[in-house]
């Protein structure tokens, strides 16, 4: 497992001069490349010249050795896989754009995107909180387990697939299968929906201010309360985003909670 | 997984193979197999016919040089045969050549005369199109092929990791519309009623290369603007027709479209700027060719987008 391969060619968009070991893994002898001005607990990380492993581990150095609190990252070139894994608090803010599955598994950072995002921003995330300025692609939220995610612009299909908690905001539009079997927890989103919203979704609320092209397989529209108006007050008032006059809210029929209703041969076998 | 890239200068034309080459070699990790460009120069009244006489040369493939050649004179004794009167013919590698000439015929006896060579294939035809396809990467393709002086308007580009075909050049994208003139297709995903389609598409008179999905789209949607719909029409109702999962971007003379299934499975990258339209499987790509920060947006399910010179 430890044979390692030249890579053939250099990448012209990210001057990747790395290695692969056999699994196909990009620089898996890259260290952290002491770049960073470190003032205090904050520093400044221009990441132009830097591949997404070295990013990603002098952030990692910045955070756990160094003490510093507060980074911000230039010149991400949206690039994939960009502050993924980090697991303690801690600011960072983004100076551009991200490609795909950037900030995902992460538990605690507050994390600020000054550009855009690809598919799959905040995957599994923990808790913290991601703010994103623009558009956002497909999957945002993904298995989203707590804190907050905001996209201030449009988000791309199936927004918090699979969440299981916390809460999503979405700024403009959001596309069709939003929702989709989500398990638990919030989103906000202040345009319009597309096909499919909330489809197979277990639990949680999804509530919308715009039109909503067509609910999914049993979802089904609530009555919104003082409580569920209380909380957007409190979310977009600490976000600063402008409110729309009325949300309708959205959340699971529960037609399809069969748990109980075991097959006869299956009960056989669990009793 | 594969790549996919399209760009069109609006009211210019530029290094279009340069910039397509920097596209899809930035895209590189999602199809390392083989990369392929669909590029339009300048109209021409000559046709251009890109053609190779066979794949890529393999040890023990006794005879290779000699039956190429053999190929290429058949090729050249055809083309006279049916009555084009060809310009030039250039060699752009052992096995892949560009042809121009000039002929008021029909395109499809022509196409089919020059197939009935064995091993050869014909990579495109018409008046501005240039379909350059082979393995590699995209570096390495353009160097073997010199796109850096390519010039032109608007262009298309694959990387392929291939799934459903072999590694070669016929499962190479983009497919030209066979046999419809200046009209190319390139795709990432998957079609299920590829074989309705094919079977469809074979009833009326056309012919099929390759095992792959992606060759059907080119045909039909070239059949469907032969039908008298316009490109955008044709994209529409290709959504409800073609099955599967799908982002696919389409080029013919003038315009270069995008289409998206209902699921919007497949992704797409989408930049507009002043004088071009640049879009890809991510964003990483338009930055090979924009390096600054740029606003870009996913367009949605079932989207079809059109935009002309």
């Amino acid at each position: 497992m430890e044979q390692v391969m030249q890579a053939p060619q250099e990448e012209s968009a990210g001057k990747r001069t790395g290695k692969y070991d056999v699994r196909g893994l990009a620089d898996p002898d890259a260290t952290a490349p002491n770049t960073a001005i470190v003032t205090g607990t904050t520093a400044e990380l221009d990441a132009a010249e830097l591949s997404t492993r070295q990013i990603n581990l002098e952030l990692r150095r910045l955070l756990h050795t160094e003490g510093v609190t507060e980074i911000t990252l230039h010149n991400p070139r949206a690039r994939h896989s960009i502050a993924v894994g980090l697991l303690l608090r801690c600011r960072i803010k983004i100076e551009g754009s991200l490609g795909y599955f950037g900030c995902g598994i992460i538990d605690g950072p507050e994390i600020h995107i000054a550009g855009r995002v690809g598919w799959s921003v905040a995957e599994n995330m923990m808790s913290g909180v991601v703010v994103i300025d623009k558009n956002a692609g497909s999957l945002t939220g993904a298995a989203f387990r707590g804190g907050d995610l905001v996209v201030r612009g449009h988000v791309g299909a199936r927004t918090g697939i699979d969440q299981k908690g916390g809460t999503i905001i979405v700024g403009g539009n959001a596309g069709s299968m939003t929702g989709f079997m989500m398990q638990r927890g919030r989103q906000i989103i202040c345009g319009d929906v597309g096909h499919g919203m909330g489809d197979s979704m277990y639990d949680g609320s999804i509530y919308v201010a715009g039109k909503v092209a067509s609910l999914g397989v049993d979802c089904v529209e609530a009555e919104m309360t003082d409580a569920d108006n209380e909380l957007i007050d409190r979310k977009f008032a600490s976000y600063r985003i402008d409110r729309p006059d009325s949300f309708r809210k959205f959340v699971c029929g529960r037609k399809l909670w069969n748990y109980d209703n075991l097959e006869p041969n299956e009960r056989k076998l669990v009793l | 997984m594969c790549g996919i890239a399209g760009i069109i200068y609006t009211d210019r034309s530029g290094t279009i193979g340069r910039d397509m080459t920097n596209m899809l070699q930035a895209m590189k990790h999602r199809g390392p197999d083989s990369t392929g460009y669909a590029l339009y120069g300048e109209p021409s009244e000559l046709l251009v016919m890109r053609f190779k006489l066979a794949d890529p040369h393999v040890a023990g493939d006794f005879g290779y040089s000699d039956r190429l050649a053999r190929s290429r004179r058949n090729v050249e004794s055809r083309l006279a045969k049916i009555g084009a009167t060809v310009d030039r013919v250039e060699s752009e590698s052992e096995y892949a050549y560009r042809a121009t000439f000039r002929y008021d015929g029909e395109l499809k006896p022509l196409a089919d005369f020059v197939e009935d060579v064995t091993g050869v294939e014909v990579l495109s035809l018409g008046h501005s199109l240039e379909i350059i396809k082979d393995l590699g990467d995209a570096e390495s393709v353009a160097g073997r092929y010199q796109l850096d002086s390519f010039n032109g308007t608007h262009a298309i580009g694959h990387v392929r990791m291939a799934t459903e075909s072999d590694v070669d050049i016929a499962g190479a994208h983009p497919y030209w519309a066979y046999p419809f003139s200046d009209v190319a297709v390139v795709h990432n995903g998957q079609l299920t009623n590829y074989h309705q389609w094919r079977r469809r598409l074979e009833r009326l008179g056309h012919r099929f290369q390759s095992e792959c999905d992606s060759e059907i789209i080119a045909v039909y949607l070239a059949q469907s603007m032969a039908d008298g719909l316009p490109l955008e029409a044709a994209m529409k109702q290709s959504l409800e027709e073609l099955d599967g999962v799908f982002t696919y971007l389409v080029v013919t003379e003038s315009q270069l479209g995008m289409a998206k299934d209902e699921m919007a499975a497949k992704p797409l990258v989408l930049y507009q700027g002043e004088d071009m339209v640049a879009m890809a499987s991510e964003e990483g790509a338009i930055r090979a060719v924009l390096d600054r920060e740029i606003d870009t947006y996913d367009p949605y399910e079932g989207e079809v987008m059109v935009w002309s010179r």
